[in-house]
């Protein structure tokens, strides 16, 4: 037997038993489509958690970061003193090392004057710490007192600040502090904070009056060119106080995610609806099978003694599985995509169908649908042609 | 070998231990080519499973069964399974395919095997259902035709394939006494013009008379 044979009858016999019975197909579409979307969230959910958590020091500008090792995340740092990381100035190979100050606080609602928490960075105007265009051009603006820029990407819940300020209204108030809007920027919320403002240190200090200079959130080191980061860090592993973290660029992004990923337990969370999502397309798809070879046994037996192998009857049943992967995913993937949009304006977090998490659910579908396919299989035993007669 | 089908002194019993019972007791026949044999006998007298025996769709352990020269007892399911594919069978229910039409079904029987093309295989199954009188309903289901033309899609299923043997197990009972008898008279006439040897059960008195031969069976034992 040729091989198209091998698989084109199996598949077609399939076909043919899945669109005889329309309402089963439908139900069994709805199943796979369930699964498709519930994966997709969860897994969107996900990513778009990890990417918001790292957009913030996704801009910033250092080679080394330095943080106290009781920092779970940037959101809700431990304070050590500026003094540590002055002394890692003493390597040769640094360049310069700025203190990053960061709190959250209320913001109240220019028109509303309703408060809503977020995230405050402060730092030396100067240092250029932040590697976005509309931040860098404003340094000279920021070293004024009382000034602050404004994220654009922040939730509505701050109003909308770029129509107050056209209009001239740019004054408000962050911990019951009056402050200026000088300008925007755009970053992005994450889930710890609804906005994000920008200052310099020593506006930082007027907004939280019981913050000083010498205790501070962060440390951003930038290297002298063609150093080696790894041996820099590890030398200044070896130098300062065991409570500090040396992060190179790519470790703190790692760091933030994780706080997600591990300490707060929301990717577990996420990770646990991807699977229960799996777990709840296998049983749907499993039991539509499963009937299907039960209503099927005479047939299946009646074939058996006109001479077809039992592997015709596991391609049928894999074959049936693939179909109902195939026919669920595409409406799953479009309502999906639907959804993403739905889920990105209710957030203000991006929140992309890339082209590797289509393949990724295709394939989790794929094989949810031949794992119930396997498990089915053993109901074809039941199939026997001697008590057809 | 003159003989498609010889059984020699075949005995078989259900379950074990104390619980075993006999049902089929030192049973010997042969069947020529192009003969056809009635095995009747009271409900229960064990000629069903004398026909999945030698249909190869249960193992027998004690005596012994050759068809088509291929020995049963004790023999492995490959060699089984390729005889199969030369037997033609005929259930009491008609047992085709619900969700395909009279012509697909009787494809399946030539997709065993996929030597021919997809075109050759739908001109064969066309031609054999007009055999039967079923030209006028290739396209329909199973559940849009009647009982008798059902057991007629059947009868085109299994000799289709040219098979060499027929077995066909109260192929009658589910029909009424004219179709039924048309139906066997037709399978008789086909047969007949392909040297097909028949082994069929019933007992229905009525087609008693197509036969070559009629064995009776009663508890077992060949009368
Ligand atoms: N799968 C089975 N398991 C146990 N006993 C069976 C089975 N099939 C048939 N029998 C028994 O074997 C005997 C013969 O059955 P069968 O061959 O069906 O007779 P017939 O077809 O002549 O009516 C009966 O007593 C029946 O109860
Ligand atoms: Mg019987």
């Amino acid at each position: 037997m040729n091989w198209a044979g091998w698989l084109y009858f199996p598949a077609r016999l399939a076909w043919r038993q899945l669109v005889f019975d329309r309402t089963k197909l439908v139900a069994a579409i709805c199943g796979v489509l369930f699964a498709c979307v519930l994966v997709f969230m969860q897994l969107g959910f996900k990513d778009t958690l990890y990417a918001s958590a790292a957009s913030a020091p996704l801009k910033l500008d250092g080679d080394l970061f330095l943080m106290h090792k009781q920092s779970e995340a940037m959101w809700r740092p431990i304070q050590f003193k500026r003094s540590e990381l002055m002394r890692a100035l003493g390597n040769p190979a640094i360049a310069e090392a700025y203190p990053l100050y960061l709190g959250l606080a209320p913001l109240k609602n220019i028109q509303t004057q309703t408060k809503r928490t977020l995230m405050v960075y402060g730092f030396d105007p100067d240092s250029l710490l932040f590697n976005v265009p509309a931040i860098r051009n404003k340094y000279t603006e920021l070293r004024l007192k009382d000034t602050i820029l404004f994220d654009e990407y922040s939730r509505p819940e701050f109003g909308p600040v770029r129509q107050l300020l056209e209009m001239g209204q740019n004054v408000t108030e962050i911990n019951d502090y009056k402050v200026t809007i000088i300008g925007l920027f755009q970053l992005g919320v994450s889930f710890a904070a609804d906005g994000n403002v920008i200052t310099s240190d020593l506006n930082f200090m007027r907004i939280f009056p019981r913050r000083n200079l010498e205790n501070i959130d962060m440390g951003v080191i930038r290297l002298n060119p063609e150093t080696s980061v790894e041996s820099v860090q590890a030398e200044l592993k070896s130098h300062l106080n065991a409570f500090v973290n040396v992060f190179t660029y790519e470790e703190l992004l790692r760091h933030e995610k994780d706080y997600w990923a591990n300490t707060a337990p929301i990717g577990f969370i996420f990770g646990f609806g991807t699977v229960m999502g799996w777990v709840v397309g296998l049983v749907i798809v499993y039991q539509i099978l499963f009937t299907d070879i039960t209503n099927h046994r005479n047939e299946f037996a009646t074939l058996k003694a006109m001479g077809y192998e039992q592997g015709y009857f596991i391609r049928v049943v894999f074959a049936s599985a693939s179909f109902l992967a195939v026919l669920g995913f595409i409406p799953g993937y479009l309502l999906s995509l639907g959804l993403y949009n739905l889920a990105e304006s209710q957030m203000y977090m991006p929140m992309p169908m890339l082209i590797s998490k289509i393949i990724t659910v295709f394939m989790f579908i794929l094989s949810m649908c031949f794992m119930a396919g396997l498990l089915a299989i053993r109901k074809l035993k039941d199939a026997n042609p001697a008590d057809m007669f | 070998m003159s003989n498609i089908i010889e059984v020699d002194h075949l005995s078989f019993s259900f379950g074990s231990g104390a619980l075993t019972q006999p049902v089929l007791k030192d049973v010997t026949i042969s069947l020529e080519q192009g003969e056809i044999v009635l095995i009747t006998g009271p409900s229960g007298s064990g000629k069903t499973t004398f026909l999945t025996i030698i249909g190869g769709l249960r193992q027998a352990l004690h005596g012994s069964v050759k068809v088509l020269g291929h020995q049963f007892i004790n023999s492995n399911e490959q060699i089984k399974v390729k005889t199969r594919q030369q037997i033609g069978y005929i259930f009491q229910q008609h047992n085709l395919l619900k969700s395909l039409t009279a012509l697909q079904n009787v494809c399946m029987t030539l997709e065993i095997n996929t030597t021919m093309t997809e075109q050759q295989r739908c001109d064969r199954a066309a031609e054999m259902l007009i055999a039967v009188g079923l030209g006028d309903r290739l396209d329909y289901k199973p559940d849009q035709l009647s009982g008798g033309q059902r057991q007629r899609v059947s009868i085109a299923r299994a000799l289709v394939g040219q098979p060499k043997i027929i077995l066909a197990d109260e192929p009658t009972a589910s029909l009424d006494k004219q179709s039924g008898y048309e139906a066997v008279n037709l399978l008789k006439r086909l047969a007949k013009e392909s040297q097909t040897t028949i082994l069929l059960v019933t007992h229905d008195y009525r087609i008693l008379d197509i036969a070559d031969r009629v064995v009776e069976l009663e508890d077992g034992m060949i009368k």
